[in-house]
């Protein structure tokens, strides 16, 4: 048997379906795999092989009684803590959950469920996904497995490194300004964020309700689009869910990986070349992936999206607002920590001693920062101008997709950077996310495929598509992987 | 000139209930003014016009049918708060003065 460690999502499920492996099998090898693997890399922060193992079971039981099966059933995936799972830990890497157990499964891991998916459990994350690194989860980084010395991205840098290192086929990841393909980009993975609304954010523990989406991770292009069609879809218990079919997305994939581009127009953003801080080997690849697609048969022409260069500070304004009201939650009543009860403080002291002491340090920072940004007297310089600036980089977008079929860029300025490179100075971490940020604030899909190297470590295209043409992006990203050479993590 | 003070640092964490140490509120004034001196260029952006976004999705008044469902259970809920006592969250003391 091969090792069902190095395939595909769609050959494992495959190997399941026609009886070469039981999914109990896989299940185990991805466990054996974790037990022995992980401690270099934590990824996870909790494996629930119980319940793997009791999923894949099902799947072996379906399979016997002549049921017909899922296109991923039995295939094993990895679920950022971000996302409630029912009786199964869920911290959001903070301390102040430490120890929740939800009460109910988010929407994601319902279908999860649904399709035959075995969660083996819970990856490491940046705390409440508030990073570009995972230097800010509350239980220790998660380590690159291209180098151990260096940041896998983030915020979904478990869910990123348990896919590059092998742990798990697929995973799932949130994206906010970037949280699914920067770690992507930088692991050499596939990361795929979906049009905002496209994938239900019910059971999503929240960050910033107006950008948070879900979305997958995967080893190649065509696997990513098999997980976004598990999970997609309208849910009436989110109420930014689009009440639309999903598009097309596997479809498409299978499409773009004939190769062919013939016929569609791409955008390269001009405000992007001109970026300072770019670091020259990253820009050097990208460019070969441009000319990539254009042998591809693809017309690559230059558009101006004159507001881009401005998405950074409207994201770093709108999304700590958000951020400041969401995490009002944690107030110590109703669910996980509580501090300094000792009969004679008031409700308001101990609110204030728990969230001291239950958040780190960069979800102070941005709950800080959002508080001013909202307070009167900076609302309207501050909070109010970056929803007009909002509406402007989503007019750029309006105009480029009037002239090409998707736009592409790199995905994050650098490779995988060394662990507390950034961490001294916000702003320099910040700038991880330039490239991706201006999709959050539009709402189109926008993917991370794998793009060669720089000095040895992953760099990742971006191929940015317009709201609810998730298709688009996948065909595009799928013909331009049949240029690259798969990237594998050097084995331990 | 700084786009924030200590003191106002202080203020904003009371407002948002963190007892931050005076060692945060040292770190915390010299990041978040580095953070607001970055941001601060987009008011160079003319923008007095430009009707904000706050949200992609145009939806607005998403109703679903008011049909009763099962909630989830007291026990579950109560199962997962710091405190509780007889089937209710129990706080900490909310009014200054002794009854």
């Amino acid at each position: 048997m091969s090792d069902v460690t190095k395939l595909s999502a769609s050959e494992i499920a495959a190997l399941i379906a026609d009886g070469s492996v039981s999914a109990v099998e896989v299940a185990d090898r991805y466990l054996d795999k974790i037990a022995a693997e992980d401690g270099d890399v934590h990824a996870f922060l909790h494996i629930d092989a119980d319940g793997a193992r009791a999923a894949a079971a099902a799947v072996d039981a379906a399979r016997a009684a002549g049921e017909e099966l899922g296109p991923l059933a039995g295939v094993p995936v990895a679920v950022k803590d971000v996302m409630a799972t029912k009786g199964v830990p869920t911290t959001a890497a903070s301390k102040i959950l430490e120890g929740w157990l939800p009460p109910y499964d988010a929407t994601v891991v319902e279908r999860l469920k649904a399709a035959g998916t075995v969660i083996l459990g819970k990856t490491n994350m940046d705390e409440f996904a508030m990073g570009s690194s995972t230097e800010y989860s509350a239980y220790g980084p998660t380590r690159n497995p291209w180098d151990l010395d260096r940041i896998p991205g983030g915020s979904s840098g478990g869910s990123a490194a348990a896919v590059a290192a092998g742990l798990a086929p697929l995973s799932i990841g949130t994206d906010t300004g970037g949280s699914i393909r920067q770690p992507g980009a930088v692991t050499g993975t596939v990361g795929s964020k979906p049009t905002y609304g496209g994938t239900s954010r019910y059971g999503l523990i929240a960050f910033s309700s107006s950008l948070d989406t879900p979305g997958p991770f995967a080893r190649n292009v065509l696997d990513a689009a098999l997980l976004h069609e598990v999970i997609a879809g309208h849910d009436r218990r989110d109420s930014t869910s689009i009440p639309q079919p999903v598009p097309p997305v596997v479809e498409a994939a299978r499409e773009g990986a004939r190769g062919d581009l013939s016929g569609m127009r791409i955008g390269v953003v001009r405000e992007f070349g001109t970026t300072e801080g770019a670091e020259p080997g990253v820009i050097a690849a990208y460019q070969s992936g441009v000319d990539a697609l254009v042998k591809l048969g693809a017309e690559v022409v230059e558009v101006s999206c004159p507001h881009f260069s401005y998405a950074l500070p409207a994201y770093y304004l709108i999304s700590p607002s958000e951020c400041s009201s969401n995490l009002a939650r944690f107030d110590g009543v109703r669910y996980g920590l509580r501090v300094g009860d000792d009969g004679q403080r008031s409700l308001e002291e101990v609110m204030a001693l728990t969230r001291e002491a239950g958040f780190g340090a960069e979800v102070k920072r941005r709950i800080i920062l959002g508080t001013y940004a909202l307070s009167s007297g900076y609302v309207d310089e501050y909070y109010g101008q970056a929803q007009k600036v909002r509406t402007l980089i989503n007019r750029d977008f309006t105009a480029a997709f009037e002239q090409v079929d998707a736009l592409v860029s790199p995905t994050t300025p650098f490779v995988a950077f060394p662990f507390g490179s950034r961490t001294g100075d916000p702003v320099q971490m910040y700038l991880a996310d330039l490239y991706t940020i201006p999709s959050n604030l539009y709402g189109g899909p926008a993917i991370s495929v794998p793009c060669g190297l720089s000095e040895g470590l992953p760099v990742g295209m971006q191929v940015m598509a317009p709201t609810m043409r998730d298709d688009v992006m996948y065909k595009v990203a799928a013909a331009f992987e049949t240029t690259q050479a798969a990237l594998v993590a050097p084995a331990r | 000139m700084s786009a924030i003070s200590r003191d106002e640092v202080a203020h904003l964490a009371r407002l948002a209930r963190l007892a931050v140490t005076e060692d945060e509120l040292d770190r915390f004034a010299g990041q978040l003014d580095g953070i607001l001196q970055s941001v601060a260029r987009i008011g160079e952006v003319a923008a007095d016009d430009i009707p904000p976004t706050s949200h992609s999705v145009p939806l607005t008044n998403v109703l679903r049918a008011d049909e009763p469902e099962p909630s989830l259970g007291r026990d579950a809920v109560l199962a997962a708060a710091p405190d509780s006592a007889e089937d209710r969250f129990r706080v900490p003391r909310i009014l200054d003065e002794e009854e």
